[in-house]
């Protein structure tokens, strides 16, 4: 019975919509792990499937180039740097409280709120169903738009750059500094 | 479209399959004979010391921050490559020295940043 129940579901229900029920339950499992996990140390690591998760989503809204970026930049990059900022806590090495459950009422209250935009958003909204197009790269358009319309975005993107790496000297210099000084006062 | 996905499915399914078969055969298959010295945590035959859970030298995040600032310049690079390569087949609006001059100007501007961050030593490990 639950064979004829699989191929049921199989047969009625296009093959796209189990791809994406695995990918969303994924990055959804992924999100739960960061939520729930009592140490911090596995809720980044759990951000990872989340991630990976949207890759595949990504991917699977026949979206290439944001695929990628979202691989580069986040699992590559963003996640590097949010396990260095976890590291970089205090209490790290104590296991049992690194990550506590703080003012759970505080919080289901927000959860509440943001659920209630969603679910009225979603269903105030008049979504159009149509037939996904054939499927086309877009890394290229969207290199042709850096260079006719958005060409001053995109050098202004390079100036944002350079700010966040300016920032990040001048702010974390100032920061080692401040340690280094804090040891030799405790050495002297 | 899904189409286009299929060989990347194939190659995730053998991926883990694979993976998965060698693991599941070498906890079936394999002896296991435990003891003290083979469950010590292994740090390229050295004993440990220490903790596995230290704080990080803050140093790292600066490295870090650097490695995405210039993550997300290759991510840049990614499109402009592909209409770069059409324009110098003649297939794109653009002329070849146009596009490879705003991708120069683009470089340009974080190559600031980088030779700042060397003057200040930013990269200098010790400093």
């Amino acid at each position: 019975m639950f064979l004829e129940l699989t191929e049921n579901i199989l047969t009625t229900v296009p093959l796209s919509f189990h791809i994406f029920m695995a990918l969303a339950s994924f990055t959804v499992l992924g999100a739960c792990g960061v939520a729930f996990s009592q140490n911090i140390v596995y809720s980044a690591f759990s951000l990872l499937a989340t991630f990976a998760g949207m890759v595949g989503l990504f991917g699977f809204l026949s979206n290439d180039f944001l695929a990628i970026v979202q691989l580069m930049v986040y699992v590559g990059g963003i996640l590097v740097v949010i396990l260095f900022a976890v590291m970089l806590t205090n209490k790290i090495s104590e296991v049992q409280s690194s990550n506590p459950s703080n003012n759970i009422i505080a919080g289901l209250c927000l959860m509440g709120l943001l659920l209630t935009v969603l679910v009225t958003s979603v269903f105030s909204y008049d979504w159009q169903t149509r037939e996904p197009g054939p499927y086309e790269p877009t890394a290229a358009k969207i290199g042709d738009a850096f260079l006719g319309p958005y060409l001053i975005n995109f050098e202004i993107a390079g100036l944002m750059l350079l700010v966040a790496l300016l920032a990040a000297v001048v702010v974390a210099r100032k920061e080692v500094k401040f340690i280094e000084d804090n040891e030799a006062q405790d050495k002297g | 479209m899904l189409d286009q996905y299929i060989p990347l499915m194939i190659t995730l399914v053998l991926a883990m399959g694979l993976g998965g078969t060698i693991l599941a055969l070498s906890l079936f298959l394999g002896p296991r004979r435990p003891s003290a010295i083979k469950g010590e945590i292994f740090e390229c035959g050295n004993e440990t010391s220490g903790e596995a859970r230290e704080r990080f030298n803050v140093k790292f995040y600066l490295v870090a921050i650097l490695f995405l600032v210039f993550d997300i310049e290759a991510v840049f690079v990614y499109p402009w490559a592909l209409v770069f390569n059409e324009s110098v087949m003649q297939k794109s609006d653009f002329t070849p020295l146009l596009v490879f001059g705003e991708m120069m100007v683009f470089i340009g501007i974080i190559l600031v940043g980088l030779i700042y961050c060397w003057r200040k030593g930013a990269l200098d490990w010790n400093r």
